[in-house]
């Protein structure tokens, strides 16, 4: 079971609670006709299946209603933070992995 | 390799069964192979047993992490069937479904491959309909497959509720009398046996740690007990097979999700054959040894953890206890999770992979068992003659590019 806290309502709630929404971060494409099929299959299916710490989407489906990202470690499910949409992940780039 | 047979077992019993050989060896790896397998599942193990039977290549390594049969090959809950929606899948499918019937003559090893059926449960019209219509396309594939009424299936599996009281009543099913269970362990270690017997070298505890590449093409793998060199490398290894890809610098269409199941404590003789419900998503049959073994749908989130949520399990006994109220008051013996590696449209890729020399089969998501026989047959073709076979064409990486996809999501009567 997995307890999260959304960072709009700021209490932490049951996974039941929450609609799950995959990778985060993902750039929808700006001038989508310029787009090659190679580009659009990497937009549309290839993902980062992480193992370890990942940035995913969660939907606050029983409570506020607004989506929110979270950085969750794929094997001990241990949340590292949860940001709000629009906000830099609070670890960089670099670090992500590292512990 | 010694024959099994009642002449084996009763030589044996007279020496109290000290003396059974071990059903395969445990070599050092050697330098170099012609063909390397990462990950001995039965999927992993299939592939080598063909490689070698039916393209004679014996100079093979199958490298495992940790054990045969440890992993998602002993962790599902052993459902057999081939009626898919679309023709690509059925026809593979079906061609799994053939070799199961004859696999335990094949393999001289028991994988209690039982053909007592499986009914997929309909539960509005809309389900209805999809069920006769995949009943008529799998009939045109050649696969077997009759729709059957509320009372035929109460007939059969006497213990089902098909009143109109529960929230989504049983309104009908498909039901493939091929269809089955088989000991899921046994397919691992028959094919193992199989695969040791013709030269192939199965190494434990040997975990892939990188793919070494020179010039766009495979030299041979990294691992846990050195570098082993090949070149040709095919990796099966289900949940981490995004793990793999990006040791070779690929992306797949794939999330990794865990997919738990359970059995309850052993009953008596309770109905013997096998229900599946897409609808109020959970399926269960009835183990030799009087366990009900139950499964359904994945973990909502990407994890690698070899469990799941309790949200999860709730969900799977909510929708049991509709079907098959007498199951209320049964207790629950154990409960695990594996790794399973969903694709967009349901369906696997097997193939080559842009680097020359790495081959895949990844992708079977929650339905990855059934098709061990055959997912190995094809992938063996694909290896050897470095092009696939007709078969699994259709299941390249590719058609996430061209947008060919095989969509049996929801298709296929399946608790995806």
């Amino acid at each position: 079971m997995l307890l999260i806290t959304c960072p709009y309502c700021g209490d932490s709630r049951d996974e039941s609670d929450f609609t799950y929404g995959g990778e985060a971060h993902i750039k929808r494409p700006l001038d989508p006709d310029a787009l090659t099929d190679q580009e659009w299959a990497d937009y549309l299916f290839m993902r980062t299946n992480t193992k370890g710490y990942f940035r995913e989407m969660w939907n606050c489906s029983s409570g506020c209603r607004r989506w929110f990202n979270a950085e969750r470690n794929t094997v001990t499910n241990h949340f590292r933070s949860f940001y709000r949409i629009g906000e830099q992940p609070p670890v960089p780039d670099t670090e992500v992995n590292n512990g | 390799m010694t024959k099994y047979s009642i002449f084996s077992l009763l030589r044996n019993a007279v020496s109290y069964n000290e003396n059974w050989q071990a059903a395969w060896r445990s070599p050092e790896p050697k330098a170099e192979y012609d063909v390397i397998v990462v990950g001995g599942g039965g999927h992993g193990l299939a592939t080598a047993y063909y490689l070698a039977k039916e393209h004679g290549i014996t100079n093979v390594a199958v490298l495992e992490k940790g054990w045969i049969g440890g992993g998602n090959t002993g962790r599902n809950t052993t459902i057999v069937r081939s009626n898919y929606l679309w023709d690509e899948a059925a026809l593979l499918y079906e061609k799994s479904m053939k070799l199961w019937e004859g696999l335990s003559q094949e393999l001289n090893y028991n994988v209690m491959f039982s053909q007592r059926g499986v009914f997929n449960l309909g539960h509005n019209l809309q389900d209805m309909r999809d069920i006769h219509r995949r009943v008529n396309a799998n009939r045109l594939n050649g696969v077997d497959g009759v729709v059957m009424s509320p009372d035929e299936i109460k007939a059969k599996v006497p213990c089902i509720d098909i009143t109109s009281k529960p929230r989504y009543p049983v309104l009908g099913a498909s039901f493939q009398p091929r269809g089955g269970v088989a000991r899921h362990d046994a397919v691992a270690w028959g094919y193992a046996r199989g695969a040791d017997a013709a030269g192939v070298d199965i190494i434990q505890n040997c975990e892939v740690t990188g793919i070494r590449r020179e010039d766009g093409a495979v030299t041979g793998v990294e691992t846990s007990r050195g570098f082993i060199g090949a070149k040709k490398v095919a990796v099966v290894v289900a949940g981490h097979s995004g793990v793999l890809a990006e040791m070779a610098g690929i992306r797949l269409p794939l999330e990794s999700h865990p997919l738990q199941a359970f059995v309850s404590e052993p009953l008596k003789p309770m109905f013997d054959t096998v229900v599946m419900s897409n609808a109020v998503h959970g399926y269960m049959s009835q183990s030799d040894k009087g366990e009900l073994v139950i499964g359904a749908g994945i973990d909502s989130y990407n994890g690698y953890g070899q469990r799941g949520s309790f949200t999860t399990i709730e969900h799977t006994m909510a929708a049991l206890m509709e079907l098959f109220p007498i199951v209320s008051r049964v207790r629950m013996l154990r409960q695990w999770g594996g790794i399973v590696d969903t694709c967009p449209d349901a369906c696997p890729i097997i193939g080559k992979m842009p680097v020359k020399g790495l081959y895949m089969n990844c992708g079977w998501g929650t339905g990855g068992f059934k098709a061990t026989p055959g997912s190995g047959w094809v992938f063996a073709h694909t290896v050897a003659q470095d092009e696939p076979h007709e078969l699994n064409a259709a299941f390249s990486l590719e058609r996430f590019i061209s947008g060919a996809l095989i969509d049996e999501h929801g298709a296929a009567g399946v608790a995806h």
